[in-house]
C-alpha cells in the first residue's frame, strides 16, 4: 500500500481514491454549494425586508423571473426551497460529512486509507453529478422546485399548483436521488471502516469522539436515507406514471383529477422518517468536532467520555422515533401526537448532558483561543439556545400555535443550522494545518468568527418574536395582513443582520483560499493534540504513514495529566510504569 | 435606530478591510497567551452584548406579541407555554453566563496546568436526573393539554363548521338546523357549488355555505377541514388553534371562543398595537386598520400562500342570529 504509484494529474486531482484528496473535494464543493445557499437566503431576505422595492442585484441575477428589479411570489418560494435543500444536504451533510468523516476517520483510527477508495471515490462523484443536476434545475423555464425543502404533494405533484412543480422538480427528485446513493456508499464506507481498520490498540473505547460521532451518524443515514429515497420514487410514480400514492380527490384548474385514495400524510410520514434523523446527520458530526476541538484547545480532557458516547448514542437512538412532531397538526391520530410529544422531550436529556459536559470541559481548563476553539464555544452558544425552544415545539399542546411560524425558522437555524456551521468551521480552522500543510490565517479567523456569530444571533433571535407574533414562514410579504404591519421594523433589522453575516463570509472564502497558498508552513502538530492524524508527516502521502502503521496505547484525552511534564501525551505513547489508564 | 445600524455596517466594513491589509504580516498563527487574553476578554463582551440583545428583544418586541387566548382551550396552551418559557429563560440565562465566563476566566495563560477531571459520576447522574425529572413534569402537564384540547367528544352543543380551502382563498359552511353538515367531494363541484357539496344528501340541504365565520361566544365549534388542491393550514392564531386541511380527508379541530371580537378590541395590549400599526399605516398614507380575528394559511400552497385569509367575528348568540339572518341554505342557492 505505502510504496509509491504513479500518479497522474487525473488520478491525484480528480478521480482521486485518496481519502485526504476526497475529504478536499468535498469540502470546496460544499463551500461552493453553501455560497449559493446563503446568497439566497441574502436575496430573499431583501424582499421580506423590503417588499415591492426595487433592487438591481434582484433584476440582475433573477432574470425573467422579476419584475423591475422586485422578485415573483413563485420565485420567492423557490429561493426558499433551494436555499433549504442546499444547505441541508448540500452543505451541511455531504459538505459537513463527507469532508470530515473521510478525512478524520482514517487518519485518527491509524488506517492508510477508506476501506474501499474506489467506492468513496464514486460516492463523491455522485454527490458533484447530483449538485450539478440541483444548480441546471435553477435554470429551467418555470424555475426550480418550489414547494419548500419539505416537498410535500400535491404541491409538489401538481405543475398546476405551482410552475415549479413542472421540470424543476422532476430535477430536484433525479439530484436527491443520486445524493443518497453518494451518501449512503459513503455511510456503509464509514462504518466498514471505523469497525475494521481500526489500528493495534485502537479499541472503541480509545476512539476520540469525532470518530464516534462520524460513526453514529453514519448507521443513522443508512437506516433512514433509503426511506427518503423510497418515498422520492413513489412521488416520481404518481407525478409521471399517474399513480396515486400521495394524491386523491383534487380539484385543481377547473378539473377533477384522476387521482384516488392516496394520502399526503403518508409522504409526511415517509420524509420525515429521514428528516428528522437528518437533523441528527448534520448536528452530530458538528458534536463530535466541537468535542475534540474543545478538549485540545482547553488542554483538558473532554468531561465525562463515557457519558458523551452515550449520549450520542442516545441521541440517535431516539433521532428515529420521533418524526411525528413535524406532524402534530397534519390531522394525526391526537394518541400518536402523545407518543411523539413523549419521545422528542425525551431528547432534551443527553442532549443536556453533552452541553453540561462541554461547559464541565472548560471549568479549570487553560483555553487556547485558537480559532477553532473560538467557533467550538459559539457552537454551544447557539446549540443551547435554538435547542431550548424546541422544549416548545416538541410539546404537541405548544406545537399547535407556532408550528410553521417563524419561531420553527428560529429554532432550528439556531440549533442545527448556526451550530452545525459553526461546528463545520472550527473543523476547517482546526484541520486546514493537516489538509493542506499550511496555518490559516488567525486574525481574519478572529474577524470571521465575531461578525458570524453576532450577525447569527442578530438574525435569529428576533425572528422567535416574529413568530410568536403569528406570522407564518414562507409568506411572500407580510404586507396582506395589516395586522403584521407592525414586523416591518423587525424583519428590516433582521434582514440587516443577514447582509452582514452573509458578506462577511467572504472573509473565510478569502482567507481559505488564499491561505492554501500563501499561509505560513503548518508545524506538525500546531495545537499540540494527542490524536493520531498529527503523527502523520505535513507532506501528505497517499497511505498516510510512511513506513508501520502507529500503535495506539491509551485514550485520546490524555491532556495536562497529573505526573506528566507536558500538557498532552499522544496516543501512540505507551503507559509509563505505574500509570493508569484514564 | 436604522442610522446607528447603518453606521455600525459602515464601521464593520471599514475596520475588515483595514484588518484585510494586515493578513501580509503573517505572525504566529497559533494562538498567542496575548490573543487568549484578548478574545477571553471580547467573550465576556460578547455576552454583554448577547444579554443586551436579549433583553432589548423582549423589551422592544414583546409589544407585537400575540395577545392573551381568544378561547378556553387557547388559555389552558397559554398556561403551559407561560410555564415553559420560564424554565427555558431560567437555563438559558445560566448556561450562557456559564459558558462565556469560564471562555473568560480560564483563558490560557502561559505555564498553567489545566485541571485533569476526566468524570464524576456523582455530578453526571445530577445532571442527568434533574432534567429528567423536570421534563417527566413538562411531559405529563403537556400531554394532559394536548389531550383536553384534541378531545371534542366531551363538548356540550357544540356547533359544527367546514372550513374549506383551495388555492388562494378560504370557505366555510354552517351545518345548519340539522347541525350536521352534508356529504361532499371534490367530484361535486360545479357553478356555484364550490365546495362541492353532494346535493342528493338530506342533510346537505340545510347547510349555510360563507364567507367569513360567526363564532359564538362560550359555544364550542368543532371545525372540520377540507382541502381541495395542496395541502393548506388553518391557522387562528388568537385562539391556539391549527390544523391542516388536507386533500382527500377531513381532519377537525375544536375549541371554544372566550372573547368577543368587542371585547378583544378593548384588550390593552390589542389597543397598543394597533395604534402602533396605524401609526406605521399613517405614514405610508395607508387607511386606517380595526382588530379583527383572522384565519390564515400557514402551509406552503403556492404563489399567493401569503395571501389567504378569512375574517373571524366572535359575538354573542343574538349576534349570531342576526349575521345568519339573510343566510341562503345550499338548497336556496343550488336549485335556484
Amino acid at each position: 500500500m505505502s510504496e509509491h504509484h504513479k500518479e497522474t494529474f487525473v488520478t491525484k486531482y480528480i478521480f482521486s481514491q485518496d481519502h485526504k484528496m476526497i475529504s478536499k473535494q468535498y469540502l470546496v464543493t460544499g463551500i461552493f454549494m453553501g455560497v449559493i445557499g446563503v446568497f439566497m437566503s441574502m436575496l430573499f431576505r431583501l424582499q421580506i425586508a423590503w417588499p415591492d422595492h426595487s433592487f438591481t442585484i434582484i433584476e440582475a441575477f433573477l432574470g425573467r423571473h422579476q419584475d423591475g428589479g422586485v422578485m415573483t411570489p413563485d420565485i420567492y418560494l423557490a429561493l426558499v426551497t433551494i436555499h433549504g435543500t442546499i444547505m441541508v444536504f448540500f452543505v451541511l451533510t455531504a459538505g459537513l460529512s463527507g469532508t470530515f468523516s473521510n478525512l478524520l476517520i482514517p487518519l485518527q483510527i491509524g488506517a492508510r486509507d477508506m476501506a474501499s477508495g474506489f467506492l468513496n471515490m464514486i460516492s463523491y462523484w455522485l454527490f458533484f453529478l447530483s449538485s450539478i443536476i440541483m444548480l441546471i434545475s435553477l435554470f429551467v423555464e418555470a424555475g426550480p422546485a418550489s414547494s419548500g425543502w419539505t416537498i410535500y404533494p400535491p404541491l409538489s405533484a401538481l405543475p398546476q399548483a405551482i410552475p415549479g412543480s413542472g421540470v424543476g422538480m422532476t430535477l430536484w427528485l433525479v439530484s436527491m436521488a443520486i445524493f443518497i446513493a453518494s451518501s449512503l456508499l459513503g455511510s456503509l464506507n464509514y462504518i466498514v471502516t471505523v469497525l475494521n481498520l481500526r489500528t493495534i490498540g485502537m479499541k472503541m473505547t480509545r476512539l476520540p469522539l469525532t470518530i464516534w460521532a462520524f460513526f453514529v451518524t453514519a448507521i443513522i443515514g443508512v437506516v433512514s436515507f433509503p426511506v427518503l429515497l423510497s418515498a422520492a420514487l413513489l412521488l416520481i410514480f404518481d407525478r409521471s406514471f399517474g399513480t396515486s400514492f400521495y394524491l386523491s380527490d383534487i380539484f385543481i384548474d377547473g378539473t377533477v383529477l384522476h387521482y384516488q385514495g392516496g394520502s399526503p400524510i403518508l409522504f409526511e410520514h415517509l420524509f420525515w422518517f429521514l428528516g428528522h434523523p437528518e437533523v441528527y446527520i448534520v448536528i452530530l458530526p458538528a458534536m463530535g468536532i466541537v468535542s475534540e476541538v474543545m478538549a485540545v484547545n482547553s488542554r483538558k480532557p473532554i468531561f465525562g467520555y463515557r457519558a458523551m458516547i452515550g449520549s450520542i448514542i442516545a441521541i440517535a437512538f431516539l433521532s428515529t422515533i420521533v418524526w411525528g412532531h413535524h406532524m402534530f397538526v397534519t390531522g394525526m391520530n391526537p394518541f400518536l401526537g402523545s407518543v411523539f410529544t413523549f419521545t422528542t422531550l425525551l431528547i432534551a436529556i443527553p442532549s443536556a448532558v453533552k452541553a453540561f459536559n462541554w461547559v464541565t470541559t472548560l471549568w479549570k481548563g487553560n483555553l487556547q483561543m485558537n480559532v477553532g476553539m473560538l467557533f467550538s464555544i459559539g457552537f454551544v452558544s447557539t446549540f443551547v439556545t435554538g435547542g431550548l425552544t424546541g422544549l416548545i415545539l416538541g410539546d404537541s399542546a405548544l406545537d399547535i400555535n407556532v408550528h410553521d411560524t417563524y419561531f420553527v425558522v428560529a429554532h432550528f437555524h439556531l440549533v442545527m443550522g448556526v451550530s452545525a456551521i459553526l461546528g463545520m468551521f472550527a473543523g476547517v480552522y482546526h484541520w486546514f494545518p493537516k489538509m493542506y500543510g499550511r496555518m490559516i490565517n488567525k486574525t481574519l479567523g478572529y474577524w470571521h468568527f465575531w461578525i458570524t456569530i453576532a450577525a447569527s444571533y442578530g438574525v435569529f433571535f428576533p425572528m422567535h418574536f416574529v413568530g410568536l407574533a403569528g406570522l407564518p414562514r414562507r409568506y411572500y410579504t407580510n404586507t396582506a395582513f395589516p395586522y403584521f404591519d407592525d414586523l416591518a421594523d423587525i424583519n428590516v433589522v433582521i434582514t440587516i443582520f443577514a447582509l452582514i453575516g452573509g458578506v462577511a463570509q467572504l472573509i473565510f472564502l478569502g482567507n481559505f483560499f488564499w491561505s492554501i497558498y500563501k499561509g505560513k508552513k503548518a508545524p506538525q502538530n500546531p495545537w499540540k493534540s494527542t490524536t493520531l492524524e498529527w503523527t502523520t508527516p505535513v507532506e501528505a502521502t497517499h497511505g498516510n504513514w510512511p513506513g508501520k502503521l502507529p500503535e495506539v496505547h491509551r485514550w485520546a484525552y490524555d491532556y495536562s495529566k497529573p505526573g506528566s511534564d507536558v500538557d498532552f501525551i499522544p496516543q501512540t505513547t505507551p503507559l509509563a510504569d505505574g500509570e493508569e489508564e484514564s | 435606530m436604522l442610522a446607528l445600524i447603518y453606521t455600525l455596517i459602515a464601521v464593520l466594513i471599514a475596520s475588515t478591510f483595514w484588518q484585510l491589509t494586515n493578513v501580509f504580516n503573517l505572525k504566529n498563527e497559533i494562538a498567542t497567551e496575548e490573543d487568549n487574553d484578548q478574545q477571553g476578554k471580547l467573550m465576556i463582551a460578547f455576552m454583554i452584548g448577547f444579554y443586551a440583545l436579549m433583553i432589548f428583544s423582549f423589551w422592544k418586541y414583546s409589544a407585537v406579541l400575540l395577545p392573551e387566548a381568544a378561547s378556553v382551550e387557547g388559555e389552558r396552551i397559554d398556561n403551559l407555554y407561560n410555564i415553559t418559557m420560564l424554565l427555558i429563560l431560567f437555563v438559558q440565562a445560566i448556561m450562557q453566563v456559564l459558558i462565556f465566563v469560564f471562555a473568560y476566566k480560564y483563558r490560557g495563560v502561559k505555564g498553567r496546568k489545566a485541571f485533569f477531571y476526566v468524570e464524576n459520576h456523582k455530578l453526571e447522574l445530577i445532571w442527568t436526573v434533574i432534567p429528567s425529572i423536570v421534563l417527566a413534569v413538562l411531559i405529563i402537564y403537556g400531554l394532559s393539554v394536548w389531550i383536553d384540547v384534541t378531545d371534542a367528544s366531551d363538548l356540550e352543543e357544540p356547533m359544527i363548521v367546514e372550513v374549506y380551502a383551495k388555492q388562494f382563498a378560504w370557505e366555510a359552511r354552517y351545518a345548519g338546523d340539522d347541525n350536521e353538515l352534508g356529504r361532499a367531494n371534490v367530484r361535486y363541484i360545479k357553478g356555484i357549488n364550490t365546495m362541492g357539496v353532494d346535493m342528493t344528501d338530506l342533510n346537505a340541504q340545510d347547510d349555510i355555505p360563507v364567507r367569513e365565520l360567526y363564532l359564538v361566544k362560550g359555544k364550542p365549534v368543532i371545525f372540520k377541514f377540507r382541502s381541495q388542491d395542496v395541502i393548506h393550514s388553518a391557522y387562528m392564531p388568537h385562539f391556539r388553534a391549527q390544523m391542516n386541511c388536507v386533500p382527500g380527508m377531513t381532519t377537525q379541530f375544536a375549541y371554544t371562543p372566550s372573547k368577543t371580537t368587542e371585547e378583544m378590541r378593548a384588550n390593552k395590549k390589542i389597543i397598543a398595537k394597533v395604534e402602533n400599526i396605524n401609526k406605521i399605516r399613517a405614514e405610508k398614507g395607508e387607511d386606517a386598520y380595526e382588530f379583527d380575528y383572522l384565519l390564515l394559511c400557514n402551509k406552503i400552497c403556492g404563489a399567493s400562500h401569503y395571501n389567504m385569509q378569512m375574517k373571524i367575528i366572535v359575538g354573542s348568540q343574538e349576534g349570531f342570529d342576526n349575521w345568519m339572518d339573510d343566510k341562503k341554505t345550499m338548497a336556496q342557492i343550488v336549485k335556484k
